[in-house]
């Protein structure tokens, strides 16, 4: 911001306001000017809610930390898509200069049963973490660690666990999906400890219990449409997914 | 639904392969001798119980993922881009699912029933004749049709996904599933389509 490069874009926001979870809900319009090409999507809020505390009105609640990509928390589904229009990007990583002057944007929070909204755009994502803690850890030794090149790891499975544990707990996916799934970040957790060595230990009974959890916690089904993928801000592939089913297919097996 | 659904495609390709038969255009002699077996056959008669089965399992399982999808997402959005991730008929398998039932419902009244009548009166049952009475009328023609190009579509995702949902995807033999069954659908389609088409035109005769 600031380096003048930026043009300014005249732009109508059309927000999603709800009191709390049990309140219904509904569109708020506001007009914005003079909004630079340079400003961040979650910038642009700022600058809105300030507007609204001086007026005396109430600011627009929206979830956000880290505003470089790595956090996950900034959940805004942006015309239809969550993150807004571009890929691979969260929405602290969205900047104005996508929109055009004039242009109408529509900003709804995830939507699923399994992510309740708390207030306006910010929903209760510890559907996650309760999925997390039902089986995405390990057993670790006691006493000294061991030299790191004692376990070796192929190159493949090593790029693949990163790759997977590249998930940052967005939610995008669940929220792209068509059935609210969560199945592509339960696979990306699953698959990268399934690759390690060091996930071996609880390797069938924790794919067993994220999927029960995650189940418990009412996400819909995969019927394989790919949106997900698509959506996702780190690439997270699908590849995962097919994992997943063949690990819980093996586990149920035995 | 992709064990199910692979198995019903295993009947497509038989089902497919007999009915190509009219294309020889020999006022269905082989045709009939194709059908006439299939019919009388008891390895296959206990396999058509298999084949219900199969269908049955695959439409009480969209049933239940349909409900139990629309639960998980009680509110809904109210903008979607969906073509901006995904194809519109990896959306509408539901909606093609059922599109094909309504067809299967007909299709079956127009020929399985009136082969099975035969068969129980002990009677010679000139399916090749049974296709051409039908495929005269131009609506049964138009639905036909429809059910193929819904056929194509549901095939177009499902023929991928299922392998998918059976956890095989491999960077090397993912691609060439892919684009068989992109190969699969529309050859399969192809060939079910002419069949009420060259009927129609009088092509075959
Ligand atoms: S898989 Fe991707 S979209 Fe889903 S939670 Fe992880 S980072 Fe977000
Ligand atoms: S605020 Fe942390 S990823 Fe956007």
């Amino acid at each position: 911001m600031g380096s003048g490069h930026g043009t300014e874009l005249n732009l109508t926001l059309k927000v999603w306001r709800q009191k709390n979870s049990k309140a219904s809900g509904s569109f708020e319009t506001h007009q914005l000017t003079g909004i630079s090409t340079d400003m961040s999507f979650l910038e642009m809020f700022d600058v809105l809610n300030e507007k609204l505390i001086s007026e005396g009105k109430e600011a627009i609640a929206f979830d956000h930390d880290c505003r470089e990509g790595i956090c996950g928390m900034c959940s805004m589904y942006i015309n239809g898509r969550p993150h807004g229009p571009k890929q691979g990007v969260t929405t602290c990583q969205l900047h104005m200069r996508s929109f055009k002057n004039g242009d109408t944007i529509v900003v709804e929070p995830w939507r699923s049963a399994a992510f309740p909204v708390i207030k306006d755009l910010a929903v209760d994502r510890s559907a996650f973490d309760r999925i997390i803690a039902s089986g995405g850890y390990v057993s670790v030794n006691t006493g000294n660690a061991q030299d790191a090149n004692n376990i070796l790891i192929p190159k493949t499975d090593a790029d693949e666990a990163f790759g997977a544990a590249a998930c940052i707990g967005c939610g995008a996916c669940v929220a792209a999906c068509k059935n609210s799934s969560a199945m592509l970040f339960v696979s990306a957790k699953v698959s990268q400890l399934a690759l390690l060595p060091q996930g071996q230990v609880e390797r069938k009974e924790r794919v067993k219990k994220m999927v029960a959890q995650m189940d418990e916690e009412g996400f819909g089904n995969c019927t394989n449409t790919g949106a997900c993928e698509a959506e996702c801000p780190k690439g997270i592939s699908i590849e995962n997914i097919a994992r997943m089913n063949r690990e819980l297919m093996s586990a149920n097996i035995k | 639904m992709g064990s199910t659904g692979l198995f019903l495609v295993s009947f497509l390709i038989v089902h497919v392969s007999i009915n190509s038969l009219i294309f020889l255009n020999d006022s269905g002699e082989s045709f009939n001798a194709g059908a006439h077996f299939m019919a009388h056959n008891p390895v296959i008669r206990i396999v058509e119980i298999g084949l219900f089965a199969g269908l049955i399992a695959h439409i009480v399982q969209a049933w239940v993922l349909t409900n139990e999808n629309k639960k998980a997402r009680p509110v809904g959005y109210a903008m979607v881009d969906g073509a901006a991730n995904s194809s519109w008929y990896s959306r509408s398998m539901g909606v093609l699912g059922s599109l094909l039932l309504i067809f299967l419902v007909v299709h079956l009244g127009n020929f399985w029933l009136p082969t099975k009548q035969a068969v129980f009166a002990h009677e010679e049952h000139n399916t090749f004749e049974n296709m051409k009475q039908v495929f005269s009328q131009w609506y049964f023609v138009l639905l036909y049709l429809v059910g193929v190009i819904a056929l194509c579509y549901h095939l177009l995702h499902g023929f991928q996904s299922a392998f998918q949902s059976l956890g095989m995807n491999h960077k090397k033999y993912t691609p060439s599933i892919k684009k068989f069954g992109i190969w699969f659908s529309i050859i399969v389609c192809i060939l079910f389509a002419a069949m009420p088409l060259t009927m129609f035109l009088g092509i075959i005769k």
